[in-house]
C-alpha cells in the first residue's frame, strides 16, 4: 500500500515527521480523511485531534490547537499553531501591547502600571479557559 | 596606597571576576539552547515560505494586500527586536544605530515612522520616538503567544492603510563571535525571498482562497518575527558570553598588576623597617 510523508511543524518546533498510511485532520469545514494520492489542498484547521495511521498500522494522535494543512499527493504538511488562536484573543493581545506601550510612554513605573493590562490579561486568560472547556467538550 | 587598601581592592576584583566568569558560563550554555530553538523553528518557516511562494506565483483572483506594492509611501512601520537585559557588549547599541539610521532616512523623505518594540532595551531607547506597541520580558524561551500583540497592531495598521511598509530590525546570528544588525522588509513581501516555482497547478482551498491566504500570511509574518526574536536571544547570549569573557580576562590582568604593586609596597615597607632597625642599632653602639 502506498504511503504519504507527514510533517507536523509548529513555529517553535517539529512535532512529527514520518510516513503514514492515512491521516484524519480536524478541518475547519469538517473532519478530513487524507489517503495517499489526495489532490492538492490547503485548508485551515480548527483545534482538535490530528490522527494518523503509521506504516506499521498503529493509530497515533496529536493535539493541534488549529493551524493550516497543506496536502500534496505524496506529502502532507501540518503547520500547527502553538497557541489557541481566536480573533478576539488576538485582538486582546494587540490591545494589551498598545496599552503597555502607552503606559510606558507616560513614564509610569512598570511595577504599578498595569491595572488595565492585568485586567486584559485576566480576561484573555478567562477566554482561553472557556475555549479549552469548549474544546474539551467537543472531543468528548 | 596602603597595603590594606590594595588587598581589599584585589579581593573586590576577584569577586567581580567570579561573577563575570559565572555569567560567561551561563551565557554559553543558554546560547547553545537558543541556537537549538532557532534551528527547531526553521522547518516551519521554510515550509511556510514554500506555500506562500506558491500562492504568490499562482494565478489567483484574490491578491493578498501583502503581495501588492503600494506606490506612495506616507508612513512606515518598524518592529525593533532587542534584549531585555544589558551586559551583552555592543549588541543593542549597534542594532539601535542601524534602526535609527533607517528611521532618519525615512524622515528625511518626509515619511512618518511608527515603532513597535520587543525587549526592554528597545523600549527605553525609542521612547522619545513614540512607540505604538511593545512586548517586554519575553525571557530566554520566548513564546509566540506573547509576541502576537505588537504584530497584530502593525499588521492591522497596514491593512487599514495607516502604514505602507513594515520593517523588522534584529540581530543576525552569523556565528558565536559575530552578530550583525539587519533590517528586513516584512510587508509587502519581497519577491527575492520567495522561491521561483515552475509548475502550474493550484490548490483546492477550504473554506475559500481568501480566508486561507489571510490566515497563512498572518502566520508567515508571525513566524518571521518569532524567528527574529529567537535569533536575537541567541545573539544576546553569545554576545554576553564574549563580553563576560573579556571582562574576566581584564579582571585577571588587573589583579596581576595590583599584586605586583602590593608586593613592591610590602617589600618597600620591610626594607624601610630593616634600615630603621639597623640605623637604630648603629646609634646605640
Amino acid at each position: 500500500m502506498s504511503t504519504t510523508q507527514l510533517d507536523v511543524v509548529s513555529a517553535e518546533e517539529e512535532l512529527f515527521s514520518g510516513t503514514v498510511k492515512e491521516i484524519f485532520a480536524p478541518g475547519s469545514m469538517g473532519d478530513l480523511g487524507i489517503t495517499p494520492g489526495h489532490a492538492q489542498l490547503i485548508t485551515t484547521l480548527k483545534a482538535g485531534e490530528l490522527r494518523y495511521i503509521t506504516e506499521e498500522g498503529n493509530m497515533a494522535s496529536l493535539f493541534v490547537s488549529g493551524g493550516m494543512m497543506e496536502v500534496q499527493p505524496t506529502v502532507v504538511t501540518v503547520l500547527a499553531d502553538t497557541a489557541i488562536r481566536a480573533a478576539d484573543l488576538d485582538e486582546k493581545s494587540a490591545e494589551a501591547a498598545k496599552a503597555r506601550a502607552e503606559a510606558a510612554l507616560e513614564g509610569k513605573d512598570p511595577e504599578d502600571l498595569d491595572y488595565e493590562a492585568l485586567q486584559a490579561e485576566l480576561e484573555a486568560a478567562k477566554a482561553q479557559i472557556q475555549m479549552i472547556h469548549k474544546i474539551g467538550n467537543t472531543l468528548r | 596606597m596602603g597595603l590594606k587598601e590594595i588587598r581589599t581592592q584585589i579581593g573586590s576584583i576577584q569577586s567581580t571576576r567570579k561573577i563575570t566568569k559565572a555569567m560567561e558560563m551561563v551565557a554559553a550554555s543558554k546560547m547553545r539552547r537558543a541556537a537549538e530553538r532557532m534551528n527547531a523553528s526553521r522547518p516551519y518557516a521554510t515550509k511556510m515560505r514554500q506555500v506562500v511562494s506558491h500562492m504568490a506565483s499562482g494565478h489567483l483572483e484574490y491578491k493578498h494586500p501583502y503581495t501588492l506594492e503600494r506606490e506612495e509611501v506616507k508612513r512606515v512601520g518598524y518592529i525593533i527586536i532587542s534584549t531585555d537585559r544589558g551586559l551583552c557588549g555592543g549588541l543593542n547599541t549597534n542594532l539601535f544605530k542601524k534602526a535609527k539610521q533607517g528611521i532618519a532616512d525615512w524622515k528625511e523623505q518626509g515619511v512618518e515612522v511608527d515603532i513597535a518594540v520587543y525587549g526592554g532595551k528597545a523600549l527605553n531607547a525609542f521612547k522619545r520616538y513614540g512607540v505604538v506597541a511593545e512586548a517586554v520580558g519575553l525571557g530566554d524561551r520566548p513564546e509566540l503567544t506573547d509576541m502576537i500583540g505588537p504584530i497584530k497592531v502593525m499588521l492591522d495598521a497596514y491593512a487599514e492603510g495607516k502604514i505602507d511598509r513594515l520593517f523588522m530590525v534584529e540581530n543576525e546570528f552569523v556565528n558565536s563571535m559575530t552578530q550583525t544588525p539587519r533590517a528586513t522588509q516584512l510587508v509587502p513581501l519581497v519577491a527575492d525571498d520567495l522561491e521561483a516555482l515552475d509548475y502550474h497547478w493550484d490548490y483546492l482551498y477550504e473554506p475559500d482562497s481568501k480566508e486561507v491566504i489571510d490566515a497563512l500570511m498572518q502566520r508567515y509574518i508571525e513566524s518571521l518575527i518569532y524567528q527574529g526574536v529567537v535569533e536575537n536571544v541567541a545573539c544576546e547570549m553569545s554576545s554576553r558570553m564574549v563580553a563576560m569573557k573579556s571582562a574576566t580576562d581584564n579582571a585577571g590582568d588587573m589583579i596581576d598588576k595590583l599584586q605586583l604593586v602590593y608586593n613592591k609596597a610590602r617589600q618597600a615597607a620591610i626594607t624601610q623597617e630593616i634600615s630603621e632597625i639597623v640605623s637604630g642599632a648603629a646609634a646605640v653602639e
